[in-house]
């Protein structure tokens, strides 16, 4: 790893999700995870879909998409046929055996992973006009998130030097 | 490589500043470090510090989580005890190499 001896060290990560994928969901925790880690300050932000990961109903259910993911294949590398994946119980099996893989790795579930952020003092957000259009409330919410905010708030807390605004 | 006087021993480091041979510590090298980074160990401090040092002679990576499975400390007591990146700075103080993981 080669750093340079000038550059300020990062201070602040905005991490803003928008999607409900396992992978999308799981970037951004462990984006926001391994700043905290680092001392740095982390504030993540869930809008559109990526509300599911914050919501109590839908964050244990997560998925990965099996159809129209060109990165998806079988178990020893053969692409994965699109239609394969249409049948029903194949999304929910992959991404079963996705979390059993991940579990391996000592990667928590999404639940446990919002509960290592904000021990580590990280702030986890939802997008109010999100929670709007979904006709969500703040009770339908995950404990661990610290509020529900406007873009202009949002923005207001992404101010200061060494700041990064990030979008998974 | 880099040597360093810590308790009035030379222990070999590297560029990073962890130890080089985890058998070169002792709990007098670890209260020395830990100074440089601006933390007192407690007794609790030290058998966070010992499950580390058997976590990585185990050779499994360590992570945030499993000290926070350890049953020693929840993983908010590991941020206090060791503020701001408490799982490089555990790692240093224990002796050990810098933690490889991600989570």
């Amino acid at each position: 790893m080669t750093t340079n001896g000038n550059d300020k060290p990062l201070k602040k990560v905005c991490i803003i999700c928008a999607k409900a994928n396992l992978e999308d969901v799981y970037a951004s925790l462990v984006l926001a995870n391994g700043a905290v880690m680092e001392g740095i300050e982390a504030k993540l932000f869930f809008t559109f879909f990526g509300l599911d990961a914050i919501t109590k109903k839908q964050m244990h259910k997560l998925h990965t998409a099996t159809v129209g993911n060109p990165g998806m294949r079988m178990p020893g590398g053969l692409p994965f046929p699109t239609l394969l994946g249409m049948i029903p119980g194949v999304e929910a099996g992959v991404s079963a055996m996705m979390r059993s893989q991940m579990d391996k790795l000592d990667i928590p579930g999404v639940e446990e992973f919002l509960q290592m952020i904000t021990a580590g003092g990280g702030e986890i957000y939802a997008c109010k006009l999100a929670m709007d259009m979904f006709k969500l409330t703040r009770e339908d919410l995950h404990e661990e998130v610290s509020g529900v905010l406007t873009v202009g708030d949002f923005y207001a807390m992404c101010g200061g030097e060494n700041t990064q605004i990030i979008f998974t | 490589m880099a040597t360093k006087t810590f308790a009035g021993k030379i222990i070999e480091i590297n560029e990073e500043g962890y130890l080089v041979n985890a058998s070169e510590w002792t709990p007098d090298v670890a209260k020395e470090i830990a100074a440089e980074e601006g933390i007192e160990l407690t007794d609790l401090h030290f058998r966070v510090l010992d499950f580390i040092r058997d976590k990585a002679g185990s050779g499994v990576a360590l992570t945030i989580r499993s000290i926070g499975n350890s049953g020693i400390i929840d993983i908010k007591q590991f941020y206090q005890l060791f503020p701001g990146g408490p799982l490089k700075k555990a790692s240093r103080i224990a002796g050990i190499k810098k933690p490889s993981s991600c989570v």
